[in-house]
């Protein structure tokens, strides 16, 4: 590991004016994908701001049809939860399928949607569910939050506090992890809600995206058959060592038909 | 440099050390507990699994500081005295080692799950280990070790 300074923030003003003091600041909360990112020299912040510890800053609470997850809550927390499992057991299915055990234990929600990583779970359950992202600054709903590869419309100096799901009727996740890493080469979140069908894809492009021709077909039949013979073109989608555009574009079909069946099952 | 104090193994401890220790070098290379290995030094292998407040986490994956006044436990404080611990008890009885590199990470990822789990199947026990790496065994007496301590454990 290379030279850094390392602060624990006591609340969020402090972590916002201890970024706005740095160099090149980096927020940490959980770290699972950050310092590995570290200790590969990937990035090489000059500061790393510790907002895991903040106050009031883990926990879901339910109210009404929305599930909030506070931005600190670690994925085990969300997997675990009676009340996630309750409303959106989808989500909680998510929750249990990111990284490993030991992963789980230390990864938060915040966290993996500000690094928005093309192959993260998180994000295919924000943007299918239509969820809200409130932040230090203001609230941005899921179609504006996801912007690019490792890219979000947060500013700066603005911090994830929490994230709104609303429930669904139905919804599942499907994902095809890649054997080794555990990433998704293809995750589909399918979710049929009052205001509609909406089917997230990610792993397989730059960024989580949705498929509207899916979309439209499920709102019309929701069912497995409705998808069978939408592809998404591979123009373009990943392309690496583990599996071809080409490849991706084949499991999104397949992996939104297994969606869909768990959704309705 | 930054103190860091925590507990580890039921012994308080605090030092000076460079704000960017990984837990994993401030527990072996600090206080001289070599027990927690490094293996991949990329969170995959899990050969640094350690407990951090009751929970298995990757040791190479969090610096020393985010462990401030954390309560630690490496595979030295599993045994009681000349005691093993169930589960190493059950590794040596099942031979779930060849080598043992994998071993403490694997045994504190087994203390961990039998803790969260109750009546663990061979399915959802190879699930748990997907964040341990054995390049000796195949697995398959890791896997028996862990429900025979598990079985035992609940009786």
């Amino acid at each position: 590991m290379y030279a850094l300074k390392y602060h624990r923030a006591k609340s969020l003003d402090e972590a916002k004016q201890l970024i706005s003091q740095s160099e090149d600041p980096k927020i940490v909360a959980g770290g699972q994908t950050l310092i590995p990112t570290l200790k590969q020299r990937l990035a090489s912040p000059s500061d790393l701001i510790d907002i895991a510890n903040l106050p009031d800053f883990a926990g879901i609470s339910v109210s009404g049809d929305t599930v909030s997850v506070k931005a600190g809550t670690k994925h085990f927390e969300v997997a675990t939860s009676a009340d996630v499992q309750g409303k959106i057991p989808a989500l909680a299915h998510l929750a249990g399928l990111i990284g490993d055990p030991h992963v789980r234990h230390m990864g938060t929600i915040g966290g993996s949607l500000a690094n928005n990583d093309p192959s993260a779970d998180y994000p295919a359950a924000v943007l299918g569910l239509n969820a809200t992202v409130h932040t230090t600054e203001r609230q941005i709903g899921a179609d504006d939050f996801f912007q690019g590869m490792f890219e979000t419309a947060l500013e700066e100096n603005e911090i994830i506090t929490s994230v709104d799901f609303p429930a669904a009727e139905k919804a599942a996740y499907m994902k095809f992890p890649n054997p080794a890493s555990r990433y998704a080469m293809v995750g589909v979140f399918v979710a049929k809600t009052s205001g509609g069908v909406r089917v997230a894809v990610t792993g397989a492009g730059a960024c989580v995206f949705r498929v509207p021709e899916m979309e439209q077909a499920l709102a019309a039949n929701f069912a497995p058959d409705a998808v069978a013979s939408i592809k998404v073109p591979a123009d373009d989608l990943n392309s690496d060592i583990h599996g071809s555009a080409e490849y991706r574009a084949h499991l999104v079909t397949v992996m939104a038909k297994r969606a869909v069946a768990a959704a309705i099952a | 440099m930054t103190t860091v104090s925590m507990t580890v193994n039921g012994k308080a401890v605090s030092e000076d050390v460079e704000d960017r220790t990984l837990l994993v070098h401030y527990i072996r290379d600090h206080l001289r507990l070599t027990g927690t290995h490094v293996g991949c030094d990329t969170s995959q292998c899990g050969a640094c699994v350690v407990h951090v407040d009751g929970r298995a986490v990757k040791s190479c994956t969090m610096l020393a500081a985010q462990a401030e006044g954390a309560d630690i436990k490496t595979i030295e404080g599993l045994a009681d005295g000349d005691t093993l611990h169930p589960v190493q008890a059950a590794f040596k009885e099942h031979h779930g080692l060849q080598c043992g590199f994998c071993t403490p990470g694997m045994i504190m990822c087994a203390v961990d799950m039998i803790r969260r789990i109750p009546n663990l199947d061979e399915k959802t026990i190879r699930e748990e280990l997907e964040g341990n790496l054995c390049r000796c065994t195949g697995y398959q007496n890791i896997v028996k070790a862990i429900k025979a301590a598990s079985e035992e454990m609940r009786a």
